[in-house]
């Protein structure tokens, strides 16, 4: 089975950076790969209900920062400890995501609709978290750090980098199973034609409804893994569009509807950037303009990610086997 | 087992169904036939629940279903096709026709064996790993029917399953239809092939500009004057038969 083998290679990369994460990494490599998983985590959300139920969403931004504002308010205001903030974060999040997905699937919006329509709530949410005493308004709000296992912050951040792989590698555990139960194959056959879904007793909108819970929630607990790290948030970082796009971004670069897509397409994007910000740092935004250059490669040479191009050059090896 | 009763749909000016009525016994083969544009497709939306009609009535087993959503006619056990064919592209066959399975199980590996099963019994047993977007006209048609199948549906409707196909093709899936029926699952279904729908339907309904013009025996009805006119236009019938009689 193909999904399996796939699976494999990702838990493997991810123990493979786990490991040399123990044994000792620079501290920008490390923060690096911190970021890489924090994005990976927002890509993989986008993943189920973009890549699986083909509804592709420009405000995942809306849930990535409710879960970031729900761990640092219950911290900072209330002085809950983390893991309290992380799961409230992750129901917040989801609850953002059912109303959004409540409204929009009523309307029946689909395709660019639906994309729009996501980043206005977002935008909407950002603007309300701009002006909010609650929120801090525009000056953000500081979490304080206290180091320690249930304040989710570690002087040694390799901690903070295990458990960020082991929840990375949780929702690799939880889209296989999507992609093998009847949920999944139920939001596949929406994406690809809702219509004959509905001919073979698919609840539309359930299945819809339920995808953009599960995938609001998993970003959310992006965003409050994020709030843990940077111990800073405010409006335009919660909510702004750039979380939105990297979300998709990492998940389409890497290959959409696919367990390992959004892990390759993070650390393809992440790394590639840093890569030429490390050798032309002088220019600003050099990082931008490759990402440009690297979706305009994509869209040309591989519509289907990266995963979907090599996938395809196995094929077209395994047929030229085949006819020799 | 299924009354449509005074269906009507209107697509603003145009009366695409007027007030048609139709009576499918448990356990036959119903044809519903009528030239392009009589309104069998939008017949057959309002029954599968695709379009509510603007009046009228549709009961499934005693129940009012008029209102109802197409899945929740699918789960009481209502499966239908599509004319023009509704393929998940992206998918294999196995896993197009396992949609369908699932609705009765939520085991995969028993949706996927079922859908096995029933791509064995249409004929695509040798194509479970190919995309469905790969496959023949024919093959895409066989999709649409063991999807529907797979549903474990007790009404079949079926919209043009041989349109499209060869004489060779046809006479392979005409059996098919056949052996699905043997089985217990009643069928109504839109058909242009006659040869089908003479060899198959135990009674026929033909729709002509949207309203039900003639129903019985295939037979009779093709003799129906009424039919004639409706398919080769006003006076055909009177010439067919001055014609016969002249051949006397």
């Amino acid at each position: 089975m193909i999904g399996n083998r796939e699976f494999l290679y990702a838990l493997a990369f991810l123990i493979v950076i786990g490991v040399l994460a123990v044994v000792g990494l620079p501290g920008n490599i490390l923060n690096l790969f911190i970021f890489m998983m924090i994005i990976a985590l927002a890509a993989q959300g986008w993943n189920l209900l973009g890549g699986y139920g083909g509804l592709s969403s420009f405000g995942h931004a809306a849930f990535f920062g409710t879960g970031a504002y729900t761990t640092a308010i219950l911290q900072t205001n209330f002085g809950f400890n983390a893991w309290v903030g992380l799961v409230c974060g992750v129901a917040f999040g989801s609850i953002v995501g059912a109303v959004i997905g409540f409204l929009s699937f009523r309307a029946g919006l689909r395709g660019s609709y639906f994309a729009l329509i996501t980043l206005a709530f977002a935008e909407v949410l950002r603007v309300l978290a701009n002006s909010w005493s609650v929120t801090g308004g525009a000056a953000g709000m500081l979490v304080r750090l206290q180091n320690g296992f249930t304040y989710l912050q570690f002087s040694d951040r390799r901690y903070f980098l295990l458990i960020l792989i082991a929840f990375v590698a949780a929702t690799l555990f939880l889209t296989r199973w999507l992609e093998r139960s009847a949920f999944g194959a139920y939001l596949v056959a929406l994406r690809e034609n809702d219509q004959a879904a509905q001919a073979l007793g698919v609840d539309v909108f359930r299945i819809k409804m339920q995808a953009i819970t599960l995938s609001a929630g998993v970003t959310a607990l992006a965003g409050c893994l994020y709030v843990q790290n940077f111990l800073f948030i405010d409006a335009n970082v919660a909510y702004g569009s750039w979380i939105s796009i990297e979300a998709l971004f990492a998940a389409i670069v890497g290959g959409a509807g696919t367990i390992i897509g959004p892990l390759i397409g993070s650390v393809v994007l992440l790394g590639l950037g840093e890569l030429t910000k490390s050798f032309a740092g002088g220019i600003a935004g050099i990082d931008l303009v490759v990402f440009g250059v690297i979706l305009v490669l994509c869209v040309a040479f591989a519509p289907n990610g990266i995963r979907g191009f090599f996938s395809d050059l196995a094929h077209k090896r395994a047929n030229r086997m085949d006819a020799a | 087992m299924l009354k449509a009763q005074n269906l009507t749909k209107r697509f603003f000016g145009l009366l695409a169904v007027d007030s048609a009525s139709i009576d499918v016994e448990e356990g036959s083969i119903t044809g519903l036939i009528g030239p392009n544009g009589a309104g069998k497709t939008t017949m057959f939306a309002m029954i599968a629940g695709f379009l509510s009609p603007n009046s009228g009535q549709v009961a499934f087993e005693g129940n009012d279903i008029t209102g109802e959503k197409p899945h929740l006619r699918a789960r009481r056990g209502l499966a239908r096709t599509f004319q023009i064919v509704q393929p998940f592209a992206g998918l294999n066959v196995r896993d197009n026709i396992a949609v369908g399975a699932y609705l009765h199980t939520k085991d995969p590996r028993e949706a996927r064996s079922l859908a096995s099963q029933t791509a064995e019994r249409v004929g695509l047993g040798r194509e479970l790993e190919k995309l469905a977007s790969g496959l023949t006209i024919a093959g895409r048609k066989r999709l649409e029917l063991a999807r529907a199948l797979a549903t474990r549906p007790k009404l079949l409707l079926l919209d043009e399953v041989l349109a499209g196909l060869n004489p060779s093709e046809i006479r392979d899936v005409l059996p098919i239809i056949r052996s699905i029926r043997d089985e217990g699952v009643t069928i109504l279904m839109i058909e242009h092939i006659m040869q089908a729908v003479m060899n198959l339907c135990d009674s026929v309904y033909v729709l002509s500009q949207g309203r039900m013009i003639a129903s019985g025996e295939p037979r009779a009805v093709c003799n129906d004057p009424a039919v004639i006119e409706a398919y080769l236009g006003h006076g055909a019938a009177e010439r067919i038969r001055s014609e016969g009689a002249a051949d006397a």
